[in-house]
């Protein structure tokens, strides 16, 4: 045979034979395993959201279930703007479509991309670094949004939260629920990208998201939003502390900031429920003039039909 | 006149998986593959599975390179080789995040590290470049549990002594708890969960293993 192995034709299109063999297989590859990948991801998330509602019955859920039976326990999702004011409402009957990096459905809490809002956030962050009416504007044309999910078991409600931010490595990020008296805390789950094995990756364990229950983010006495400080651990704890973990502060405070800053915002939206329910209760002697106006309204329109 | 066959198992063959574990290994030996030697050993299912992964890429890119070894041009043989690897390393990456998603998460950006793994570079190119593709598949297999024993064992002392665990099941107590061994004052050891431990067991297991075969120890 005559082909000369060492001349460069022969090398040429070998290579070129090589490339385009091993670009296909793996692109074959690649696309056949995609949808199982992106459902898992997502069976992940599911997880994650109903192991934070902190009951029994999702505690230990595997992620596999969680895909079957998330719509049975989170009835809507909202997305909430930095006012926490609704912007946007599903509910289960809704099917949650598409993924994260493919927003077919940009409405959908389920897939907005938390992360990529951090990044703008910090970038503001960086330019008001005194914060201030500047940095509120900015911040709300920004869009920055909140997801929000309740979930209903038994007659009760709970509000699960979702916040992200930086470790020491990497990205971390969790979500926390609350009561339906929106402040105190039913359960958290945190996850990381690549904190420190056995030091700033214990976040994700239960000895340090149970730490959570219980606790609550407004003032006892003026109700005002009062955060939730990671403490040095090995002290004593009131209603407002937890314990960070030894050998990785800069994982603790990463937590500490990513659950206030998003808190903030969450809480909002809980004390303006607070006050839509309290209203009528509340405050009958003040509002009295508008609700004279509309018995007002009433009598006359008896008045008008009757005529 | 035709050579007699090797039988498949022959003296020579054995060689070929029995060396690596001990006479030869790739890690405490030939010092190749250090580096995941010292980040995949805080938990043993983390090495074990990397192990695995390892030792399938290593096997298949053997195999691979040995069935062409005769067609491949040696001016770019080296990109050949790293095609190959980095091909085997995908699809394995590939599987994991599909079918075995908790896995792969802990594993990480490691598992796309084995590329650099010098162990199969320097197979491929010490061995399967020269030699039949029978004996080149017991030779990847021989280094790939070579490698596997010496992450098993350092894993194992480092998960046992870091985490009070072995492959998770609670070996002195429960820590949070404050059952077991805990009760009376053992604390875990922090320094096992982090790389430095892995260098200091690997060199432990380097001077028992010399000690009990002197012929290995280098003459100065």
């Amino acid at each position: 045979m005559s082909i000369n192995k060492e001349g460069n034709g022969y090398t040429m299109t070998f290579a070129i034979i090589m490339v385009v063999v091993v670009g296909g297989l793996l692109a074959y590859i690649a696309s056949t395993l995609k949808p199982i990948q992106q459902a898992n991801v997502k069976n992940e998330k599911m997880q994650n959201i109903l192991q934070a509602i902190g009951l029994e019955e999702t505690n230990g859920v595997s992620r596999d279930e969680a895909g079957k039976i998330f719509n049975d326990y989170i009835t809507k999702r909202i997305i909430l703007d930095y006012d926490g004011n609704i912007v946007s409402e599903l509910t289960n009957e809704d099917e949650i479509k598409g993924s994260a990096k493919k927003l077919i459905d940009e409405k959908d809490a389920f897939n907005l991309d938390v992360r990529k809002y951090y990044n703008t956030l910090t970038g503001l962050m960086k330019k008001h670094p005194e914060g201030g009416a500047d940095y509120e504007a900015a911040l709300k044309e920004a869009g920055i949004s909140y997801p929000l999910f309740i979930a209903e078991n038994e007659g009760e409600k709970y509000y699960i939260t979702y916040f992200s931010g930086k470790g020491l490595w990497d990205d971390i990020w969790g979500y926390a629920s609350f009561k339906e008296d929106g402040t105190t805390i039913n359960g958290t789950v945190f996850d990381h990208k690549g904190e420190t094995p056995g030091l700033g990756s214990k976040i994700t364990e239960d000895l340090f998201q149970n730490q959570f229950i219980g606790k609550i983010i407004t003032d006892e006495n003026s109700g005002e939003y009062k955060p939730i400080k990671v403490e040095k651990p090995g002290g004593e704890y009131n209603s407002h502390q937890v314990a960070g973990l030894s050998g990785a502060t800069f994982t603790a405070v990463g937590v500490d900031e990513m659950m206030n800053r998003s808190l903030e915002v969450y809480n909002k939206y809980f004390s303006s429920l607070r006050t839509a329910s309290l209203e009528p209760i509340e405050s009958p002697l003040n509002d009295s003039t508008s609700v004279m106006d509309s018995v007002q309204v009433v009598v006359d329109s008896t008045m008008l039909a009757i005529k | 006149m035709s050579e007699t066959k090797e039988p498949l198992f022959s003296k020579q063959n054995k060689k070929l998986i029995s060396d690596p574990l001990n006479l030869n290994n790739p890690v405490t030996i030939q010092v190749l593959g250090i580096c995941s030697a010292l980040a995949v050993t805080v938990q043993m299912d983390n090495a074990i599975v990397m192990s695995i992964a390892v030792l399938f890429v290593l096997v298949m890119g053997n195999l691979i390179v040995s069935l062409m070894r005769n067609l491949i041009p040696s001016k770019i043989k080296i990109i050949v080789q790293l095609v190959i690897v980095a091909a085997l390393v995908i699809i394995v990456d590939q599987v994991l995040k599909a079918f075995v998603y908790d896995v792969s998460k802990s594993l990480s950006v490691f598992v796309g590290l084995i590329i650099t793994n010098c162990i199969i570079m320097g197979r491929l190119e010490a061995f399967a470049l020269g030699n039949k593709p029978w004996a080149s598949i017991l030779d990847g297999v021989g280094n790939g549990l070579g490698y596997g024993l010496i992450l098993v064992v350092v894993a194992f002392f480092k998960e046992l002594f870091g985490s009070g665990k072995l492959l998770g099941f609670e070996i002195f107590g429960n820590s949070v708890e404050q059952t077991g061994l805990y009760a009376i004052g053992y604390e875990d050891n922090g320094l096992m969960l982090l790389p430095p431990s892995s260098l200091i067991l690997v060199a432990l297991y380097i001077w028992i293993q010399k000690k009990r075969t002197p012929s290995l120890i280098d003459e100065h």
